[in-house]
């Protein structure tokens, strides 16, 4: 028998009929729905006559448009509140599980489905949404897809593909300490450039990924998208089970045990083939920060802003250009130097209850500097609850954070959260593009460590050598 | 969807790489229910000063791409957030066929569900179009996706790669979904199956 990737495993157990040109049709076992990308899905099966065909294997959240301040009076802008309303309406009407903004599971759609257990490896998990990537972190096949797509899933629970190229994301070796899978994800990228993995679906494997929490590899996997690929994986192993045994939606009795037999079975073999494959030492990836308005645009903290000239490719030399101006910076400039106005700790790629403790530990007993305004967006009311348990939310607010209801937020700026022109950020979200979290802000992109450090030093910070200072200035 | 069997039109160039859907058309206009109308925002920060009149440098407010139905860009063309409305918004400017070496792979699928044609050609081709888009009205070019070719106004013929069943629906307008569903019992014998041999596949809520 053929070895076959992960990848090829969970193809093959989902397709349904084949083209004569190889276009597929994948059965689609968990679909997640938000409120941007599905109005128009829904009124598509109203004017064709269409049923859901499983209303059960779909869970619909709202999570981008609503606001982060207290929203027991409800939502002002009217076209968020329409956008909401109509999501409401529509799940009512085709009979589909709905979290509303006052539902304490309520949360990013992408933080939830795991977190509710509606998540398992060896599925396939779509949304309306690119970082859909995140749930590969369980051995799903899960990729963004478009309105379009939507309709046809909600429609039909399939979706018309064709199968991508395998690549292998191979980590040997032990991450650093102030080393996260932030800082991993946002290294491969640097390596691959943002289109190395379209056409692609990334496996990521190594000591590096074994070892990562199924925060850290959703972190990993969630940004499988800036780097081109729809989809990014990891095996699923006992770190997997252990996370979603006793979640809601998660099997239960007889069938969770049918089912880690099979998921035990979700590995690419031996001698599988990949089209691609990268390899990184994890022990020299050090913090990351991005510089320009592209995810590749990233350093790590020690570098120094770069010149158009460093790069050989002429139309890369005329994208540095345009994002330094954008960014207002300097070549030349140390990274650590570059002084900031916001901080945002939050979204889908870092909102998780290990990143907020992660902004706990660098921040416990400090305050952050004059003139900063942090703002800690919880994933999910789950999430914001466990933080208030633990005690990281008086951590926070008491370092002068503003602690926020859970939603989006100001990843995107869909709701009032967004930066004004000119303003510089530190962020923990996914996306530096031009006008991302408003029209002219400046985001740097890092992880939720080094976005504390930022907001306790005023500028972009190394969090090593914040913590070795705390500790009287030795490292470990 | 529209079918398209063949264009011709100016061509705008838009020569910059890792054009993202979120400078295609940005967060405002993300809050519609509808799909129409959204060809006022294409390119919006690129298009429009902060005043909101027109940034008369930007390529499609220059009078001779006014009205151009093809687009010629840079590399990972599309990529970024899965939102259709980047489609739904040059679908709606008037634009029905993209040119560049690389598309996102959402956006790619996005865009042909919208009765678009995307056509992926090799670096150095484009950046031969790209010089001869840039002389503007006078520069017409065709498509022809039968014969899966581009005409330049030079005269020359690239011809490129799509997939069959792609090119059949879109050639013919086809409704993918209505398709799907004449597969219906394939996909009942498919859940059956299923259902039998992972029975924990049902969520337990």
């Amino acid at each position: 028998m053929q070895a076959k990737t992960l990848y090829d495993k969970i193809w093959d157990a989902h397709v349904v009929t084949t083209e004569p040109d190889g276009t597929c049709l994948i059965y689609i076992d968990r679909h997640l729905v938000h409120e941007v990308t599905s109005a128009q899905a829904f009124e598509g099966l109203r004017i064709g006559n269409r049923k859901v065909r499983r209303p059960e294997l779909t869970l619909a959240v709202v999570d981008h448009n609503i606001p982060t301040s207290d929203r027991s009076g409800g939502i002002n802008d009217p076209e968020s509140k329409l956008q909401v309303d109509t999501l409401r309406d529509n799940t009512k009407e085709f009979g589909v599980e709905y979290y509303n903004e006052h539902d304490i599971r309520q949360g990013i759609v992408h933080i939830i489905g795991p977190e509710q257990g509606f998540t398992l490896p060896g599925t396939t998990v779509v949304c309306g949404d690119s970082h859909t990537a995140t749930h590969g972190a369980f051995g799903a096949l899960a990729h963004g897809i478009g309105t379009s797509e939507v309709e046809h899933v909600l429609a039909s629970q399939t979706l018309l593909q064709n199968k991508s190229k395998n690549m292998l994301v191979k980590v040997n070796g032990k991450l650093g300490v102030g080393v996260t899978a932030k800082d991993l994800t946002l290294a491969v990228i640097a390596k691959t450039g943002t289109a190395g993995g379209t056409g692609h679906v990334i496996e990521y494997a190594g000591e590096a990924i074994r070892n990562l929490t199924m925060e850290g590899r959703m972190t990993l996997c969630n940004m499988a998208i800036e780097g081109g690929a729809r989809a990014g994986l990891v095996a699923p192993d006992e770190t997997t089970f252990e996370y979603l045994k006793g979640r809601p939606m998660a099997p239960k009795g007889k069938d969770w045990d049918e089912a880690v037999a099979y998921w035990k079975t979700l590995k690419s073999d031996k001698d599988a083939h990949f089209d691609a494959i990268i390899e990184l030492d994890a022990a020299e990836i050090a913090p990351v920060v991005t510089w320009g308005t592209s995810p590749e645009d990233a350093l790590a903290i020690t570098e120094v802003v770069p010149a158009p000239e460093d790069f050989a490719d002429e139309h890369k030399q005329a994208a540095a250009k345009r994002s330094l101006e954008y960014m207002g910076l300097q070549a030349g400039t140390p990274l650590s130097s570059i002084p900031i106005d916001r901080v945002f700790i939050g979204s889908c790629t870092n909102g998780r209850i290990e990143d907020l403790r992660a902004v706990a530990r660098v921040v416990e007993g400090k305050t952050i500097a004059a003139n900063i305004n942090a703002m800690v967006v919880p994933g999910s009311g789950l999430v914001k609850k466990q933080a208030e348990d633990e005690g990281i939310a008086d951590i926070l607010k008491a370092a002068g954070f503003d602690w926020r209801e859970p939603g989006c937020s100001m990843c995107l700026g869909m709701n009032p959260d967004r930066l004004e022109p000119g303003e510089r950020c530190a962020s923990t979200s996914n996306r530096n593009f031009e006008g991302r979290q408003g029209h002219g802000g400046r985001t740097h992109l890092m992880s939720p460590a080094m976005a504390a450090a930022a907001a306790i030093t005023g500028h972009l910070t190394d969090v090593r050598e914040l913590e070795a200072t705390a500790s009287g200035g030795t490292t470990t | 969807m529209k079918a398209l069997k063949e264009l011709s039109g100016v061509a705008a160039p838009l020569p910059m790489i890792n054009v993202d859907t979120d400078m295609i058309i940005p967060k405002q206009y993300l809050k519609t229910i509808g799909r129409s109308g959204l060809g006022k925002g294409l390119f919006h920060s690129m298009r429009y000063n902060d005043d909101g009149s027109d940034n008369p440098s930007f390529v499609l407010n220059q009078e001779a791409y006014k009205n151009a139905s093809i687009l010629i860009a840079g590399d990972n063309f599309g990529c970024g957030s899965s939102r259709e409305h980047a489609a739904w918004a040059i679908e709606d400017f008037g634009i029905r066929c993209v040119i560049a070496p690389s598309f996102s792979d959402i956006f790619y699928n996005n865009a042909f569900k919208n009765g678009m044609l995307l056509i992926r050609l090799p670096q150095e081709q484009i950046e031969d179009l790209t010089r001869q888009a840039e002389y503007g009205a006078n520069a017409v070019f065709s498509v022809d996706l039968d014969s899966q070719t581009v005409t330049a106004p030079d005269g020359a013929t690239h011809t490129f790669e799509i997939d069959d069943f792609r090119k059949h629906c879109l050639l013919n307008g086809l409704d993918e979904i209505a398709l799907t569903l004449e597969k219906d019992s394939k996909i009942s014998s498919f859940e059956k199956d299923k259902a039998s041999a992972h029975s924990w596949l049902t969520p337990a809520a």
